[in-house]
């Protein structure tokens, strides 16, 4: 058999696939995050929180209303979106202009409320949420048995990241967004609803966390605490990429979920601290992030 | 005049502290509120010792009882000044519960050094009762070595003789596999292999793909809690039962059970201390303790710090004080126990509480009546072979006592 530093390729093949799906999740999230940044300099620390609300709403559904996994796909990031827009019509629209700080503050401070009222009701081991009977199984890849829905999970996410670096790179409604965060006050004379335009696009970035959060429900617990384990390495993603960079938001997910998914074969103990060692370097050779602008 | 203030301080502090160390009897529930072990000790825990303490109308050799709690966020050192100001300043007496060996070996030696009384029912280090043992310590529901003694025996019995381990990455994961590499060496079996994951990771699939590569029979999960049932759940997605390989969770919890449903737990072997529907005591106990606690039955840890507790406060009552920990503790290792959740036991020199222990196996969804319905007994180990024989741990209390 072929090895590569003493691991055989094959082991290695399914270690990078199984990289590439932790990293999609945290590229649907930092990219969330990242939009947020950009456009609105808030630094939504309640990203997880709202993550985990997704796949919580998706739970009860399926408990109390029989909703099953596709249409949860849909309802919960519309409700966990209304939710979104809720927290900033009524709470982060006041700190717009203040520094990011308060907002970071504020966030942080909802998604501690958020948790807590969560696992008051629920407890911290979480409960099961089945695979839809439509991607149960798997398919041997010869190297690895790949599970059907880890597949699905691969596609959709780069599907989804995808339409959303498309939406707001190449479209007029993406450039209205964009110009919106460079100067609000000249777009807002051009006739645009600026503040409609950044509720929405909160929204927006919100439902992508709730849709991230029920697209991991069946691989993960259902469990209050599921959001607050994965944001901080989402934080890390973001910091790397270069605050507020789309692109690199979704490129850097990608690539730290094969990095860490490498770490497990080579040195287990450390796979939890190699993304922050390398955003550690990172910040000190490039403090601006790999994708982000110096300003 | 600062040290004249000082001085007062200490005048006024002083009658304060020794009026709240001989009034009332404080137990301190110390254990995991939030994290990973939170539902199978936490608030639970808590409830469990206050049934105790109710048993005796809250009052024992004329002192009120008190029951406190505390959250150590699994991490020794806010365990540990946790401990410090419970003994200095509030006048705790007792410390209970404790899951998380690391956290748990460093209260053993704070309420050694403080002469003060601890009943650990969370923690799974054989340490506990061994290397680490005190005149202070008692360990009451389980340990590493039975553990292993249950599950691995019966496991290479059955014709799983080749092992890997994946190991939660601290004092408890190292002592869990330590003891199921010994029993599964003794028994003719082969360990190939382990691997390390950091505590409370989330995800398994990688280190359970290694464990694919190693070929091994048996998978051994030497971890607990939280990650027990995401090591379990990502092993069904990745058809690693399917490909012929058997789990053995060695240390799984009901709540884990419970959390995982049935349909990914089922036929999973397990040793447990208590389980609520084993004979009439333990049904009539988990109802009282079910209808306190939002409709969940008791874990083997929250049963244990409720006996623990009980035989506490009769050792207190026998000995008509609670100030020497140590006699506390000598009282407790002579009295015989007896409580609905454990029945009639003893506990040994080296502080270990010995009762039987039994294997079990995971329902299939079609056999379980209803929620919480989820073992079914495969075999009892008697209590004079469920726990490491003494002369083995290396306890400097049974050593000494020896020579």
């Amino acid at each position: 058999m072929t090895t590569v530093f003493g691991i055989p390729i094959q082991a290695l093949f399914s270690q990078l696939l199984v990289g590439l799906i932790n990293g999609s999740f945290y590229a649907l999230l930092s990219l969330g995050l990242a939009i947020i940044f950009g456009l609105l300099n808030v630094i939504n620390f309640c990203h997880g929180a709202l993550y985990m609300l997704g796949a919580l709403l998706a739970w009860l559904m399926l408990e109390h209303a029989g909703i099953g996994y596709w249409p949860a796909l849909i309802l919960s990031p519309l409700a966990v979106g209304l939710f979104g827009a809720l927290i900033e019509r009524t709470m982060l629209k006041r700190l717009r202009g203040l520094d990011p700080l308060y907002g970071l503050l504020l966030t942080f401070g909802l998604a501690l409320v958020i948790q807590g009222v969560a696992r008051n009701y629920f407890g911290v081991s979480g409960e099961p949420y089945d695979i839809p009977p439509q991607l149960t199984g798997g398919k041997n890849l010869g190297f690895m048995y790949l599970p059907n829905y880890r597949g699905w999970v691969i596609l959709v996410s780069v599907l989804l990241c995808t339409l959303t670096w498309f939406v707001t790179e190449r479209t007029r409604l993406g450039s209205y967004l964009r110009a919106a965060t460079e100067n609000p006050l000249l777009v807002q004379a051009f006739g645009i609803n600026v503040p409609r335009l950044i509720t929405i696009t909160y929204g927006l970035g919100v439902a992508l966390a709730a849709f991230a959060g029920v697209m991991a429900a069946p691989i993960y617990r259902v469990s209050p605490l599921m959001g607050a384990d994965l944001i901080i390495v989402v934080f890390a993603v973001v910091v790397i990429g270069g605050m507020g960079s789309i692109f690199g938001s979704i490129v850097t997910g990608f690539a730290l979920g094969v990095i860490e998914g490498l770490t497990k074969v080579f040195y287990p103990e450390a796979s939890s601290t190699v993304v922050f060692v390398i955003m550690a370097i990172v910040l000190l050779v490039k403090p601006a992030g790999l994708f982000g602008r110096t300003t | 005049m600062r040290i004249a203030s000082r001085l007062l301080a200490l005048v006024v502090a002083l009658p304060v502290v020794a009026l709240a160390q001989g009034k009332t009897i404080k137990i301190g529930v110390l254990n995991d509120q939030s994290g990973l072990y939170a539902d199978l000790g936490g608030q639970g825990s808590v409830t469990a010792a206050k049934m105790a303490a109710e048993e005796f109308g809250n009052k024992v050799a004329g002192m009120p009882i008190e029951i406190v709690f505390a959250d150590h966020q699994n991490k020794p050192d806010i365990g540990s000044s946790i401990a410090t100001k419970w003994y200095d300043v509030d006048g705790v007496d007792a410390i209970v519960d404790v899951p998380n060996s690391g956290v748990a070996l460093a209260i053993a030696k704070i309420t050694a050094d403080k002469n003060k009384v601890f009943i650990d029912s969370g923690a799974a280090t054989s340490d506990l009762t061994g290397k680490a043992c005190t005149p202070n310590t008692v360990h009451w529901t389980y340990d590493t070595w039975s553990l292993a003694n249950g599950t691995g025996k019966e496991v290479v019995k059955a014709g799983g003789d080749t092992w890997f381990f994946l190991v939660a990455d601290y004092a408890f994961g190292k002592a869990l596999e330590r003891d199921t590499s010994a029993v599964v060496t003794a028994n003719g079996g082969k360990v190939l292999g382990s691997v390390s994951h950091p505590l409370n990771a989330s995800d398994f699939s990688s280190f359970l793909l290694q464990a694919q590569s190693s070929k091994a029979k048996i998978i051994g999960l030497a971890n607990a809690g939280g990650d027990t049932i995401n090591s379990i759940k990502a092993a069904s997605e990745f058809g690693i039962v399917q490909g012929g390989q058997k789990l053995a969770g060695l240390l799984v919890f009901i709540t884990d059970v419970h959390a995982l449903g049935l349909k990914a737990a089922n036929g999973l072997q397990l040793t447990s201390a208590f389980y609520w529907d084993r004979d009439d005591k333990t049904r009539a106990w988990s109802k009282k303790f079910a209808a306190r606690f939002n409709g969940r039955e008791p874990s083997m840890v929250q049963a244990g710090v409720y006996a623990g507790v009980m035989h506490y406060l009769k050792a207190v009552q026998a000995l008509k004080s609670k100030d020497d920990g140590k006699a506390v503790v000598a009282k407790m290792k002579a009295l015989p126990t007896d409580d609905p959740a454990f029945g009639k036991g003893t506990i040994r020199a080296d502080g270990r509480k010995i009762h039987p222990m039994y294997l079990y196996e995971v329902k299939k969804p079609a056999e379980s009546k209803g929620p919480w319905d989820y073992y079914k007994q495969i075999k009892e180990i008697p209590a004079d072979q469920a726990f490491r024989p003494l002369d083995k741990g290396e306890c400097p209390l049974v050593t000494a006592a020896k020579k």
